[in-house]
Protein backbone atom coordinates (compact mmCIF):
# COMPACT_ATOMS: atom_id res chain seq x y z
CA UNK A 1 0.00 0.00 0.00
CA UNK A 2 1.61 3.56 -0.67
CA UNK A 3 1.10 4.99 2.14
CA UNK A 4 2.94 7.97 3.33
CA UNK A 5 4.26 9.98 6.46
CA UNK A 6 6.53 13.10 7.05
CA UNK A 7 7.31 15.14 10.06
CA UNK A 8 7.33 18.78 10.51
CA UNK A 9 6.88 19.90 6.53
CA UNK A 10 4.30 22.03 5.63
CA UNK A 11 2.98 24.42 3.04
CA UNK A 12 3.89 27.84 3.95
CA UNK A 13 2.20 29.93 1.58
CA UNK A 14 0.23 29.45 -1.47
CA UNK A 15 -1.10 31.87 -4.18
CA UNK A 16 -3.59 31.21 -7.23
CA UNK A 17 -3.72 32.75 -11.22
CA UNK A 18 -6.90 32.90 -13.25
CA UNK A 19 -7.44 34.00 -16.51
CA UNK A 20 -9.38 37.14 -16.29
CA UNK A 21 -11.58 36.13 -19.62
CA UNK A 22 -14.83 34.95 -17.71
CA UNK A 23 -16.76 32.60 -19.47
CA UNK A 24 -20.52 32.66 -18.40
CA UNK A 25 -22.07 28.88 -18.72
CA UNK A 26 -25.28 29.97 -19.23
CA UNK A 27 -24.38 32.21 -22.18
CA UNK A 28 -22.56 29.60 -23.37
CA UNK A 29 -24.36 28.64 -26.27
CA UNK A 30 -23.06 28.82 -29.56
CA UNK A 31 -23.50 24.91 -29.86
CA UNK A 32 -26.40 23.94 -27.88
CA UNK A 33 -30.01 25.18 -27.08
CA UNK A 34 -30.16 27.48 -24.33
CA UNK A 35 -32.94 25.40 -21.82
CA UNK A 36 -30.52 22.27 -22.69
CA UNK A 37 -27.32 24.27 -21.31
CA UNK A 38 -29.20 25.60 -18.29
CA UNK A 39 -30.19 22.27 -17.06
CA UNK A 40 -26.83 20.75 -17.24
CA UNK A 41 -25.41 24.10 -15.61
CA UNK A 42 -27.62 23.52 -12.97
CA UNK A 43 -27.30 19.87 -12.34
CA UNK A 44 -22.90 19.99 -12.04
CA UNK A 45 -23.59 23.94 -10.41
CA UNK A 46 -20.68 25.25 -13.05
CA UNK A 47 -21.87 29.11 -13.75
CA UNK A 48 -18.83 30.68 -14.69
CA UNK A 49 -15.40 29.63 -16.05
CA UNK A 50 -11.99 31.05 -17.02
CA UNK A 51 -10.48 30.66 -20.05
CA UNK A 52 -7.18 31.34 -20.91
CA UNK A 53 -6.56 33.61 -24.06
CA UNK A 54 -4.35 32.73 -26.56
CA UNK A 55 -0.87 32.62 -25.91
CA UNK A 56 -1.58 32.12 -22.56
CA UNK A 57 0.09 28.52 -21.04
CA UNK A 58 -0.69 27.02 -17.50
CA UNK A 59 2.63 28.03 -16.87
CA UNK A 60 2.08 31.48 -17.37
CA UNK A 61 -0.43 31.13 -14.94
CA UNK A 62 1.96 29.53 -12.36
CA UNK A 63 4.26 32.03 -13.47
CA UNK A 64 2.22 35.11 -12.17
CA UNK A 65 1.20 33.16 -9.27
CA UNK A 66 4.65 32.12 -8.05
CA UNK A 67 5.75 36.12 -8.60
CA UNK A 68 3.21 37.12 -6.29
CA UNK A 69 3.70 34.14 -3.32
CA UNK A 70 7.66 35.00 -3.58
CA UNK A 71 6.61 38.24 -3.24
CA UNK A 72 3.72 38.21 -0.36
CA UNK A 73 6.08 35.62 1.66
CA UNK A 74 9.28 38.15 1.06
CA UNK A 75 11.31 35.07 -0.33
CA UNK A 76 15.04 35.03 -1.36
CA UNK A 77 14.73 32.90 -4.52
CA UNK A 78 18.58 31.75 -4.50
CA UNK A 79 16.82 29.87 -1.32
CA UNK A 80 14.50 27.58 -3.40
CA UNK A 81 16.35 24.42 -3.78
CA UNK A 82 13.14 22.59 -5.21
CA UNK A 83 10.42 23.27 -8.64
CA UNK A 84 8.06 20.68 -9.24
CA UNK A 85 5.54 21.56 -11.90
CA UNK A 86 2.16 19.55 -12.25
CA UNK A 87 0.41 19.65 -15.26
CA UNK A 88 -0.80 17.72 -17.93
CA UNK A 89 -0.83 20.50 -20.41
CA UNK A 90 2.31 21.64 -20.48
CA UNK A 91 4.37 24.06 -22.63
CA UNK A 92 6.45 21.86 -25.00
CA UNK A 93 6.96 17.85 -25.37
CA UNK A 94 10.22 19.10 -24.25
CA UNK A 95 12.58 20.46 -22.29
CA UNK A 96 10.34 20.19 -18.72
CA UNK A 97 8.30 23.15 -18.36
CA UNK A 98 9.36 22.82 -14.82
CA UNK A 99 13.20 23.75 -16.42
CA UNK A 100 12.13 26.68 -18.07
CA UNK A 101 9.99 28.11 -15.69
CA UNK A 102 13.44 27.59 -13.07
CA UNK A 103 15.13 30.05 -15.21
CA UNK A 104 12.01 32.48 -15.81
CA UNK A 105 11.50 32.84 -11.95
CA UNK A 106 14.76 33.32 -11.20
CA UNK A 107 15.94 30.26 -9.76
CA UNK A 108 19.31 29.08 -9.35
CA UNK A 109 20.75 26.20 -10.92
CA UNK A 110 21.19 24.09 -7.84
CA UNK A 111 17.28 24.24 -7.65
CA UNK A 112 16.49 20.21 -8.86
CA UNK A 113 13.57 21.11 -11.26
CA UNK A 114 11.18 18.04 -12.76
CA UNK A 115 7.80 17.57 -13.92
CA UNK A 116 4.58 15.38 -13.13
CA UNK A 117 2.30 14.28 -15.63
CA UNK A 118 -1.15 13.58 -13.92
CA UNK A 119 -4.57 15.34 -13.44
CA UNK A 120 -7.15 15.61 -10.43
CA UNK A 121 -5.14 13.79 -8.42
CA UNK A 122 -1.84 16.06 -9.17
CA UNK A 123 -1.95 18.46 -6.56
CA UNK A 124 -1.90 15.83 -3.64
CA UNK A 125 0.79 13.53 -5.44
CA UNK A 126 2.73 16.70 -6.19
CA UNK A 127 2.70 17.12 -2.78
CA UNK A 128 3.50 13.85 -1.15
CA UNK A 129 6.78 14.01 -3.55
CA UNK A 130 8.01 17.51 -2.41
CA UNK A 131 7.13 16.40 1.09
CA UNK A 132 9.63 13.30 0.26
CA UNK A 133 12.43 15.71 -0.87
CA UNK A 134 11.84 17.88 1.85
CA UNK A 135 12.30 15.31 4.16
CA UNK A 136 15.45 14.01 3.00
CA UNK A 137 17.10 17.38 4.63
CA UNK A 138 18.88 18.76 1.78
CA UNK A 139 16.40 21.13 0.91
CA UNK A 140 15.63 24.52 1.89
CA UNK A 141 12.75 25.71 0.53
CA UNK A 142 10.30 23.85 -2.59
CA UNK A 143 8.13 25.74 -4.75
CA UNK A 144 4.85 23.28 -6.28
CA UNK A 145 3.92 24.87 -9.66
CA UNK A 146 0.32 22.98 -10.68
CA UNK A 147 -1.30 24.56 -13.74
CA UNK A 148 -4.32 23.87 -16.59
CA UNK A 149 -5.22 24.92 -19.36
CA UNK A 150 -8.16 22.22 -19.76
CA UNK A 151 -10.31 24.70 -21.52
CA UNK A 152 -8.47 23.26 -24.71
CA UNK A 153 -8.44 19.90 -23.77
CA UNK A 154 -12.34 19.28 -24.66
CA UNK A 155 -14.27 20.07 -27.69
CA UNK A 156 -17.12 22.38 -27.31
CA UNK A 157 -19.60 20.42 -29.41
CA UNK A 158 -19.11 17.36 -26.88
CA UNK A 159 -21.76 17.72 -24.75
CA UNK A 160 -20.68 15.43 -21.72
CA UNK A 161 -17.58 18.09 -21.45
CA UNK A 162 -18.54 21.17 -23.16
CA UNK A 163 -19.80 23.09 -20.08
CA UNK A 164 -17.25 21.93 -17.25
CA UNK A 165 -13.49 22.57 -17.30
CA UNK A 166 -11.60 25.78 -17.02
CA UNK A 167 -7.97 27.28 -16.57
CA UNK A 168 -6.21 27.92 -13.74
CA UNK A 169 -2.69 27.90 -11.74
CA UNK A 170 -1.44 27.83 -8.58
CA UNK A 171 2.19 28.19 -6.41
CA UNK A 172 2.91 26.82 -3.11
CA UNK A 173 5.81 27.29 -0.87
CA UNK A 174 6.89 24.07 1.11
CA UNK A 175 9.48 24.51 4.27
CA UNK A 176 10.49 22.37 7.28
CA UNK A 177 8.65 23.34 10.62
CA UNK A 178 8.48 21.86 13.63
CA UNK A 179 5.04 23.47 14.08
CA UNK A 180 3.33 20.98 11.09
CA UNK A 181 3.90 17.79 13.59
CA UNK A 182 2.80 14.62 10.98
CA UNK A 183 0.95 14.27 7.89
CA UNK A 184 -0.31 11.51 6.02
CA UNK A 185 -0.56 10.65 2.15
CA UNK A 186 -2.47 7.73 0.65
CA UNK A 187 -1.55 7.01 -2.91
CA UNK A 188 -3.11 4.95 -5.61
CA UNK A 189 -3.63 3.89 -9.36
CA UNK A 190 -6.29 1.63 -11.49
CA UNK A 191 -4.93 2.12 -15.39
CA UNK A 192 -7.23 -0.75 -16.16
CA UNK A 193 -9.93 2.41 -16.11
CA UNK A 194 -7.32 4.39 -18.34
CA UNK A 195 -10.13 4.88 -21.14
CA UNK A 196 -12.68 6.65 -18.70
CA UNK A 197 -10.87 9.70 -19.24
CA UNK A 198 -8.89 10.35 -22.23
CA UNK A 199 -7.53 11.97 -25.25
CA UNK A 200 -6.73 9.01 -27.76
CA UNK A 201 -4.18 10.68 -30.32
CA UNK A 202 -1.32 13.52 -30.30
CA UNK A 203 0.85 11.30 -28.31
CA UNK A 204 3.40 8.61 -29.40
CA UNK A 205 0.55 5.88 -29.38
CA UNK A 206 -1.16 7.78 -32.26
CA UNK A 207 0.80 10.57 -33.44
CA UNK A 208 -0.93 13.67 -34.91
CA UNK A 209 -2.16 13.75 -37.99
CA UNK A 210 -4.84 15.48 -40.08
CA UNK A 211 -7.29 12.52 -39.93
CA UNK A 212 -7.09 12.72 -35.93
CA UNK A 213 -7.39 16.67 -36.34
CA UNK A 214 -10.61 15.71 -38.27
CA UNK A 215 -14.02 16.36 -36.27
CA UNK A 216 -16.77 13.13 -36.04
CA UNK A 217 -19.83 12.38 -34.79
CA UNK A 218 -18.97 10.06 -32.14
CA UNK A 219 -22.04 8.81 -30.55
CA UNK A 220 -25.91 8.54 -31.18
CA UNK A 221 -26.33 11.70 -29.25
CA UNK A 222 -24.41 13.90 -31.83
CA UNK A 223 -21.94 14.60 -29.89
CA UNK A 224 -18.52 16.15 -31.78
CA UNK A 225 -15.03 15.93 -31.29
CA UNK A 226 -11.80 15.10 -32.81
CA UNK A 227 -9.34 12.30 -31.81
CA UNK A 228 -7.66 15.33 -29.72
CA UNK A 229 -10.31 16.17 -28.11
CA UNK A 230 -10.76 14.68 -24.54
CA UNK A 231 -13.49 12.26 -23.56
CA UNK A 232 -14.95 11.37 -20.17
CA UNK A 233 -17.59 8.30 -19.23
CA UNK A 234 -19.09 10.40 -17.03
CA UNK A 235 -21.53 7.31 -15.64
CA UNK A 236 -18.25 5.35 -14.68
CA UNK A 237 -16.39 8.06 -13.26
CA UNK A 238 -19.12 8.80 -11.30
CA UNK A 239 -19.14 5.32 -10.08
CA UNK A 240 -15.14 5.17 -9.45
CA UNK A 241 -15.42 7.60 -7.24
CA UNK A 242 -17.98 6.08 -4.92
CA UNK A 243 -16.30 3.04 -4.86
CA UNK A 244 -13.07 3.93 -4.17
CA UNK A 245 -12.88 7.72 -2.45
CA UNK A 246 -15.18 7.13 0.33
CA UNK A 247 -12.72 4.31 1.60
CA UNK A 248 -9.68 5.93 1.00
CA UNK A 249 -11.09 9.29 2.93
CA UNK A 250 -11.71 7.27 5.89
CA UNK A 251 -8.25 5.12 6.07
CA UNK A 252 -6.28 9.04 5.59
CA UNK A 253 -8.66 10.09 8.49
CA UNK A 254 -8.29 7.31 10.82
CA UNK A 255 -4.90 7.03 10.39
CA UNK A 256 -3.88 10.35 10.69
CA UNK A 257 -5.82 10.07 14.20
CA UNK A 258 -8.58 12.39 13.26
CA UNK A 259 -11.98 12.01 13.12
CA UNK A 260 -14.59 14.43 10.61
CA UNK A 261 -14.82 16.50 13.31
CA UNK A 262 -11.03 17.49 14.49
CA UNK A 263 -10.73 18.48 10.46
CA UNK A 264 -10.98 22.01 10.33
CA UNK A 265 -11.90 22.08 6.24
CA UNK A 266 -12.01 18.89 3.80
CA UNK A 267 -10.93 19.71 -0.19
CA UNK A 268 -12.31 17.74 -2.54
CA UNK A 269 -11.40 17.81 -6.31
CA UNK A 270 -13.87 20.21 -8.01
CA UNK A 271 -15.70 17.90 -10.49
CA UNK A 272 -18.94 18.84 -10.28
CA UNK A 273 -21.33 20.20 -7.54
CA UNK A 274 -23.74 17.53 -7.49
CA UNK A 275 -21.36 14.65 -7.00
CA UNK A 276 -19.53 16.52 -4.34
CA UNK A 277 -22.44 17.29 -3.06
CA UNK A 278 -23.26 13.52 -2.71
CA UNK A 279 -20.13 13.00 -1.65
CA UNK A 280 -20.43 14.79 1.44
CA UNK A 281 -24.04 13.86 2.36
CA UNK A 282 -22.34 10.26 2.37
CA UNK A 283 -19.13 11.38 4.09
CA UNK A 284 -21.60 12.93 6.78
CA UNK A 285 -19.64 16.09 6.93
CA UNK A 286 -20.55 19.61 8.12
CA UNK A 287 -21.23 21.76 4.50
CA UNK A 288 -19.33 24.86 6.46
CA UNK A 289 -16.32 22.74 6.19
CA UNK A 290 -16.41 22.02 2.86
CA UNK A 291 -15.41 24.90 0.35
CA UNK A 292 -16.45 25.14 -2.77
CA UNK A 293 -15.58 26.65 -5.86
CA UNK A 294 -17.00 25.01 -8.54
CA UNK A 295 -19.56 27.15 -9.78
CA UNK A 296 -16.74 30.08 -10.24
CA UNK A 297 -14.07 28.15 -11.76
CA UNK A 298 -15.72 24.26 -13.06
CA UNK A 299 -13.25 21.63 -13.01
CA UNK A 300 -9.46 23.26 -13.47
CA UNK A 301 -8.65 19.25 -13.03
CA UNK A 302 -5.22 19.37 -10.96
CA UNK A 303 -5.56 23.42 -10.17
CA UNK A 304 -9.15 22.74 -8.26
CA UNK A 305 -8.23 21.83 -5.03
CA UNK A 306 -5.29 24.51 -4.19
CA UNK A 307 -7.45 26.93 -6.33
CA UNK A 308 -10.09 26.16 -3.70
CA UNK A 309 -7.85 26.61 -0.51
CA UNK A 310 -6.66 30.04 -2.08
CA UNK A 311 -10.13 31.44 -3.30
CA UNK A 312 -12.36 30.11 -0.85
CA UNK A 313 -10.19 30.16 2.30
CA UNK A 314 -8.15 33.54 1.61
CA UNK A 315 -8.44 34.87 5.42
CA UNK A 316 -9.80 32.21 7.45
CA UNK A 317 -6.53 30.57 7.81
CA UNK A 318 -4.85 31.96 10.77
CA UNK A 319 -3.62 29.46 13.19
CA UNK A 320 -3.26 26.07 13.36
CA UNK A 321 -5.81 24.20 11.04
CA UNK A 322 -5.98 20.45 9.77
CA UNK A 323 -6.80 19.71 6.42
CA UNK A 324 -7.89 17.31 4.17
CA UNK A 325 -7.05 16.75 0.57
CA UNK A 326 -8.75 14.38 -1.69
CA UNK A 327 -7.87 14.54 -5.37
CA UNK A 328 -9.33 11.89 -8.11
CA UNK A 329 -9.30 11.64 -11.79
CA UNK A 330 -7.99 10.66 -14.99
CA UNK A 331 -5.42 7.61 -15.25
CA UNK A 332 -7.90 6.41 -13.08
CA UNK A 333 -5.42 8.05 -10.14
CA UNK A 334 -6.86 9.43 -6.68
CA UNK A 335 -4.87 10.43 -3.62
CA UNK A 336 -5.93 12.03 -0.34
CA UNK A 337 -3.70 13.12 2.34
CA UNK A 338 -4.22 15.23 6.14
CA UNK A 339 -1.77 17.67 6.40
CA UNK A 340 -1.41 20.77 9.60
CA UNK A 341 -1.10 24.50 8.25
CA UNK A 342 0.00 26.96 11.18
CA UNK A 343 -0.62 30.63 9.57
CA UNK A 344 -0.35 29.76 6.19
CA UNK A 345 -0.07 33.08 3.97
CA UNK A 346 -3.05 32.75 1.63
CA UNK A 347 -2.22 35.55 -1.09
CA UNK A 348 -5.46 36.93 -3.09
CA UNK A 349 -6.94 35.60 -6.01
CA UNK A 350 -4.95 37.01 -9.05
CA UNK A 351 -6.23 37.86 -12.50
CA UNK A 352 -4.29 37.94 -15.22
CA UNK A 353 -4.60 39.07 -18.61
CA UNK B 1 -40.92 -3.48 -5.05
CA UNK B 2 -42.83 -1.03 -4.28
CA UNK B 3 -39.88 0.82 -2.71
CA UNK B 4 -37.57 0.73 -6.03
CA UNK B 5 -40.76 2.32 -8.37
CA UNK B 6 -40.86 5.08 -5.12
CA UNK B 7 -37.56 5.73 -5.35
CA UNK B 8 -37.55 5.57 -9.06
CA UNK B 9 -40.70 7.85 -9.24
CA UNK B 10 -38.74 10.27 -6.74
CA UNK B 11 -35.36 10.32 -8.63
CA UNK B 12 -36.91 10.99 -12.22
CA UNK B 13 -38.90 13.71 -10.91
CA UNK B 14 -41.92 12.13 -12.45
CA UNK B 15 -45.48 13.82 -11.29
CA UNK B 16 -47.99 13.05 -13.87
CA UNK B 17 -48.23 9.48 -13.63
CA UNK B 18 -47.76 5.79 -12.26
CA UNK B 19 -44.58 4.14 -13.21
CA UNK B 20 -44.51 -0.21 -13.41
CA UNK B 21 -41.72 -2.99 -13.41
CA UNK B 22 -42.57 -3.13 -17.33
CA UNK B 23 -41.71 0.17 -17.97
CA UNK B 24 -38.72 1.07 -20.35
CA UNK B 25 -37.02 3.96 -18.18
CA UNK B 26 -34.77 5.04 -20.67
CA UNK B 27 -37.69 6.39 -23.05
CA UNK B 28 -38.76 8.01 -20.06
CA UNK B 29 -39.45 11.82 -21.07
CA UNK B 30 -37.56 12.21 -17.90
CA UNK B 31 -34.59 10.30 -18.49
CA UNK B 32 -31.85 11.76 -19.93
CA UNK B 33 -27.78 11.80 -18.71
CA UNK B 34 -28.21 13.93 -15.81
CA UNK B 35 -30.81 11.48 -14.76
CA UNK B 36 -28.52 9.13 -15.06
CA UNK B 37 -26.28 10.80 -12.22
CA UNK B 38 -29.37 10.92 -10.11
CA UNK B 39 -29.92 7.37 -10.35
CA UNK B 40 -26.51 6.39 -9.90
CA UNK B 41 -26.21 8.28 -6.16
CA UNK B 42 -29.86 7.30 -5.07
CA UNK B 43 -29.10 3.55 -5.72
CA UNK B 44 -25.88 3.72 -4.15
CA UNK B 45 -27.03 5.54 -1.48
CA UNK B 46 -30.57 2.89 -0.97
CA UNK B 47 -28.80 -0.28 -1.79
CA UNK B 48 -24.88 0.70 -1.55
CA UNK B 49 -25.43 -1.01 -4.74
CA UNK B 50 -22.72 0.33 -8.30
CA UNK B 51 -23.43 -0.46 -11.74
CA UNK B 52 -20.79 -0.32 -14.34
CA UNK B 53 -21.88 1.23 -17.29
CA UNK B 54 -21.34 -1.61 -19.58
CA UNK B 55 -24.10 -3.44 -17.90
CA UNK B 56 -25.97 -0.50 -17.30
CA UNK B 57 -26.39 -0.24 -20.63
CA UNK B 58 -27.71 -3.10 -21.56
CA UNK B 59 -31.18 -2.83 -18.83
CA UNK B 60 -34.11 -1.81 -20.25
CA UNK B 61 -37.15 -2.48 -18.08
CA UNK B 62 -37.49 -1.38 -14.51
CA UNK B 63 -37.42 -5.20 -13.41
CA UNK B 64 -34.28 -5.75 -14.64
CA UNK B 65 -32.86 -2.82 -13.06
CA UNK B 66 -34.16 -4.30 -9.67
CA UNK B 67 -33.06 -7.63 -10.41
CA UNK B 68 -29.48 -6.33 -11.03
CA UNK B 69 -29.61 -4.32 -8.08
CA UNK B 70 -30.67 -7.23 -6.02
CA UNK B 71 -28.27 -9.42 -7.63
CA UNK B 72 -25.30 -7.08 -6.05
CA UNK B 73 -26.66 -6.05 -2.95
Amino acid sequence: MAKLSFTNIGVTGIAAAVPKNKIINLEYTENFPAEEVKDVIEKVGIYERRFAPAGMCSSDLCFAAANQLISDMAIDRSEIDLLIFVSQTPDYRMPATSVVLQHRLGLGTHCAAFDINLGCSAFVYGLSTVFSFMQSGGFRKALLLDGETRSRVYSPKDRKTAFLFGDGGVAAVVENDPKFGESHFSLHSDGSLSDLIKMDAGGYRMPSSPETLTEKVVDEQGNIRTDEHGYMNGPDVFNFVLKEIPSDFKQVLESSGNTIETIDYFLFHQANDYMNSYLAKKLKLDLSKVPSSIAHFGNTSSVSIPLTWVSQLHGKLDGKKKLLLCGFGVGMSWATAQINIDNCLVSELLEVE
Amino acid sequence: MEDFLQLITEVLEIEDRTITAEDHFKQFDEWDSLARLSLIASIDDQYNVIIDDQTFTKLETLQQLYDEIQGRI
